[in-house]
């Protein structure tokens, strides 16, 4: 069975946190520095694993491995591209962070049921990096379906009312999605027989354009509601109210990008950018990502509640990422794909921010926030960075990803998009801006002295902010984030890039 | 000749018999017994299994060396030992898990109750190792009285519930015998085999075309197919939890095993889809059924209840497979008798244990309980993703083989009963869940609600359920090897679009 081309760095960096969640579980609450070494321990070998793939890939290997035949004629096998290991590698870097930052989160605030809460959060990274390396559409779908039960138990944590409230329409939203994929699934093997991915797709206009637009509803349905394209967005504002180490890495990380990286698997190697055009599908894809960036960002400007507000930021950015794939032109696809590891840095960092806020001083509200500046300089300098680098400003990653977002629009000739991408700049610098000159500005009795939260969350805080500024500054820096994104774009339309990412 | 046939029934008889004599005097020894009986058929059983899927021949056995067509055959083939595997495992594991249920729910009786139990499972495998279909009545009849035994067991209205069950049921085995009747006349012979050679050229008969309607109607009454199913709900109700963990997995899908007999190996190829639309209209009330079962599922409050419409609606996942008449939908239909004799199994189980060690039934009083009893809630948790049909369970790969099916054949209206039922079983399933791990100290919503104190399960208890937990996961990771080894030859009569 086993092949002698068979590549253990996969299969490692999938289960490795799936055994850390068995042994952590074991250990238990009342020995709970071992049970958090588990946590460490499982991260950093996931990201060992998956940065060891980094040169591999960028020299054209790939790293397969085919575990068992799951239903006739499919493997569920892993496949380590281009596409996975970007996403793979922003995952796993930020977990790594997000348990430091949890940990203080977690003990700051005297939370219960912590053993359950950490190996939830493990079994989600064993399904986002499963997910991130599937060969094919049916391990993707295992994954994603794991990833869509896990995210549960840690969205209703707080066993509130509310929480099962939003839990309940959180699942009803993923178990919906969740069909709608294996629906479209059996649509494509019926029309293919295969659910192999392939760069440039393997869908064919044979098909017959009635089956095409079958299984691309199915899929945007199923992928839809994690990446928040709107009509199908509500349940992530409302996931909000998990933890924030939860809204920092899965709700703005690890489960909508997991959404976004299906658009990629989707148009880039299901259907093919020819096909996604010819039936139609790219524009009404990119018609509805526009319109969810415009409107997401005008509801992130009504909300008073921190991370009410960056949430509905995080709805608008995931669908930059759906529409710089949907314009298909090569600029914009690089756009995207460099925006899902920048937004996730920027991101996260905002939302740490706003834990540290509320786990040292209980404050949720903006409008709470005059002076703050004064009490958690660092923290609020943090905040700043992520800020103005989702504005677009440059120096900081989000500017780069923007960039190409906009050439591809012009590439593209759709220059309602570039002014989408223009006006959403501005929104986002009126909604994300006064935050900041608030906290330094505006002065408060409320904040007299200086005094940071725990290093555990200051920390991360610092290295999220540098990630970000890094992706701005040296966009192909340690990580090679820029190389690798190029590489995808290469790999899906055949288009190589010169210096500078100019195709 | 091969013994491995007739064994499986008879020795579950004579174990029946020992263990009756014994449990006289001692339920501990007839337990024992009963355990020793159900592995031991289960040995047989996978022997056979073994030869049958590797050495790929069809073991046969004729009693009192009356050769076929004058004697009774025994047929052990690839359907036969995937049937009587699964029958036997099912009753090995709930065996070990009675005796701390039954003490608790039943006073006086114990002893008696592994008789009948192993009585149970020599009418289900004999059903399923026959080559006759005259046998084949006296055992579902051996079956079903034994079974009325088991499940007049339980609270106040349990014998009423099963006094219903036996009048259905006996009306149930009374078309099928008439069925059988008809066609002895129309073909003069009652062996399996010997029919099937014969009936082609009477396919335009009346009398067959009579006798097939009247024995899938019989067949359906038992099996409990939508809307022929409403004795089900009570029985499973107010019976005892060891009853309920035996019967509910197992029994109706004996029923559905026979249907494919007779469609498969008996009846001519085509004669079920064209001419008279038989698998059509079991796979129309089928969708119904998954439809109708499903929705009273999420009305119900009574755990037990609440499971007994679920499997209204899951048998019709068979049913559809059925009506599909396709191979891939025909798979999916076998894989989900085991599947969902895993999935049952397992959900009954862990209602006797909350029962013992709690006393509730109800699900809003399920309060807590995932904190007094964690491990048996991570089975139940496990087994309720795959009644909804969460990858990689084994619930969603019958799903997936009905979906596969169901675009083979463009039937897009049962495609979409598929993947709409996930999302109603999703609502019933998760609202247990939800209950089960809800923290009363910090939930407004369930404070007055006094949460649940208790043990755990019993070992006894804990490690059947952990089996099936386990079998759950197992036949859905590695569900292509009992596919390749068994069913493709099962269902490759059909793939010449008969």
């Amino acid at each position: 069975m086993m092949d002698p081309t068979f590549a253990w760095q996969p299969v490692v960096a999938v289960f490795v946190s799936a055994v850390a969640a068995i042994l952590l579980s074991l250990t238990g609450e009342k020995r709970r520095n071992l049970r958090d070494s588990w946590t460490i321990l499982a991260a950093l070998i996931k990201f060992g694993a998956v940065f060891s793939m980094v040169p591999g890939v960028l020299a054209g290997e790939t790293f397969e491995a085919t575990l068992v035949e799951i239903s006739p004629g499919i493997e569920f096998a892993l496949r380590v591209d281009a596409a996975g290991i970007l996403f793979a590698m922003s995952a796993s870097f930020l977990w790594i962070l997000t348990s430091f930052y949890a940990f203080g989160y977690m003990r700051g605030g005297n939370e219960v049921k912590q053993t359950r809460f950490f190996a939830m959060l493990a079994t989600c990274l064993s399904a986002t990096i499963g997910l991130c390396f599937s060969a094919n559409l049916f391990t993707f779908v295992v994954f994603y379906e794991i990833l869509s039960i896990a995210t549960y138990p840690l969205v209703t944590h707080s066993g509130s009312d509310k929480a099962y409230a939003m839990g309940r329409q959180y699942l009803i939203y993923a178990i919906t999605a969740g069909m709608a994929l294996v629906a479209g699934m059996a649509l494509v093997w019926q029309a293919a027989g295969t659910l192999e991915f392939q760069p440039g797709g393997f869908l064919d206009a044979d098909m017959g354009t009635g089956m095409l637009w079958a299984i691309f509803l199915c899929f945007a349905i199923g992928f839809g509601v994690k990446a928040g394209v709107m009509p199908l967005h509500s349940w992530l504002p409302n996931a909000m109210i998990a933890p924030t180490p939860v809204s920092a890495l899965l709700h703005a990380v690890a489960v909508v990008k997991a959404g976004v990286f299906g658009f990629v698997r989707l148009t880039g190697y299901t259907f093919g950018p020819e096909l996604m055009g010819a039936i139609g599908a790219a524009a009404a894809l990119a018609a509805f990502a526009g319109a969810t960036i415009l409107l997401a960002s005008f509801i992130a400007l009504t909300k008073d509640d921190l991370k009410a507000r960056l949430a509905y930021s995080t709805v608008g950015h995931l669908s930059y990422i759906v529409l710089g794939i949907a314009l298909l032109t090569p600029q914009a696809m690089l756009g995207g794909a460099y925006h899902m590891v920048t937004h996730a840095a920027m991101k996260i960092t905002l939302f740490f921010c706003a834990g540290a806020i509320y786990v040292h001083t209980g404050k949720k509200k903006i409008s709470q926030l005059d002076g703050i500046g004064r009490q958690m300089p660092l923290t609020l300098a943090a905040f700043t960075v992520g800020a103005v680098g989702l504005v677009g400003v440059p120096t900081v990653g989000g500017f780069i990803s923007k960039w190409y977002l906009a050439a591809g629009a012009v590439d593209a000739g759709q220059l309602i998009f570039l002014g989408v991408f223009l006006v959403s700049g501005l929104l986002n610098a009126a909604y994300l801006l006064p935050i900041a000159t608030r906290a330094f500005l505006r002065t408060s009795e409320d904040h007299p002295v200086r005094n940071e939260a725990s290093p555990l969350m200051v920390v991360p805080i610092a290295v999220t902010m540098l990630l970000a500024l890094m992706l701005g500054l040296h966009p192909d820096g340690i990580f090679q984030f820029f190389s690798i994104a190029e590489l995808i774009v290469s790999d899906v339309t055949g288009t190589t890039f010169g210096e500078g990412g100019t195709p | 000749m091969s013994q491995i046939p007739a064994l499986i029934p008879t020795s579950l008889l004579l174990f029946a018999l020992v263990s009756l004599l014994v449990g006289l005097r001692s339920a501990r020894g007839a337990q024992l017994l009963a355990v020793a009986g159900m592995l031991f058929a289960f040995g047989v059983s996978a022997l056979g299994l073994r030869e049958v899927a590797f050495g790929g021949d069809t073991l046969r056995y004729a009693v009192g060396n009356w050769l076929p067509p004058i004697g009774i055959e025994f047929v052990f083939d690839s359907l036969a030992a995937y049937m009587t595997t699964l029958l036997t495992f099912t009753g090995a594991v709930v065996t070990v898990y009675a005796p701390k249920a039954l003490a608790a729910e039943t006073d006086g009786r114990q002893g008696m109750v592994y008789p009948s139990m192993l009585l149970v499972l020599a009418g289900l495998t004999g059903m399923c190792v026959t080559g006759d279909i005259f046998n084949l009545y006296v055992f579902l009849e051996v079956a079903a009285l034994a079974a009325y035994a088991l499940l007049a067991l339980g609270e106040r209205g349990a014998p009423v519930a099963t006094l219903r069950y036996l009048l259905f049921g006996a009306v149930g085995g009374g078309f099928y015998l008439l069925g059988v009747a008809y066609l002895y006349f129309a073909a003069g012979t009652l062996n399996m085999a010997e029919l099937a050679t014969l009936l082609p050229e009477l396919q335009e008969s009346r009398a067959v075309i009579v006798a097939a309607v009247l024995m899938v109607l019989g067949l359906a009454i038992k099996m409990a197919l939508f809307p022929m199913h409403f004795w089900l709900p009570d029985v499973y109700t107010n019976t005892a939890s060891v009853p309920a963990a035996l019967i509910a997995p197992i029994m109706t899908k004996v029923s559905a095993y026979a249907i494919i007999r007779l469609w498969l190996d008996v009846f001519p190829p085509g004669f079920f889809t064209e001419g008279v639309p038989i698998a059509a209209a079991i796979g129309w009330f089928s969708a119904a059924g998954i439809l109708y079962g499903s929705v009273l599922a999420i009305a119900q409050h009574d755990y037990r209840r609440m499971l007994a419409y679920s499997s209204v609606g899951q048998l019709g996942y068979i049913g559809l497979g059925i009506g599909l008449a396709n191979p891939i939908a025909m798979v999916g239909a076998l894989l989900h008798i085991v599947n969902h004799a895993f999935m049952k199994g397992l959900l009954f189980m862990v209602g006797g244990v909350i029962k013992l060690r709690t006393g509730r039934t109800r699900i809003p009083e399920f309060v807590g309980i995932g904190r007094a009893m964690p491990w048996t809630m991570v089975a139940f948790t496990i087994g309720a993703l795959a009644m909804v049909g969460i990858p990689p369970t084994a619930g969603f790969f019958s799903k997936w083989y009905l979906l596969l099916g169901s675009a083979e054949a463009g039937a897009w209206v049962w495609f979409a009963v598929i993947v709409a039922s996930s999302l109603l079983s999703a609502i019933y399933f998760f609202r247990v869940i939800e209950m089960i791990y809800r923290d009363p100290e910090r939930d407004s919503a369930v404070k007055d609600r006094e949460p649940v104190e208790a043990d755990g399960a019993p070992v006894s208890m804990a490690v059947p359920i952990g089996i099936m937990a386990g079998g759950i996961m197992v036949a859905g990771i590695f569900n292509v090897l009992i596919v390749r080894a068994l069913l493709e030859s099962v269902v490759a009569p059909l793939a010449g679009g008969g």
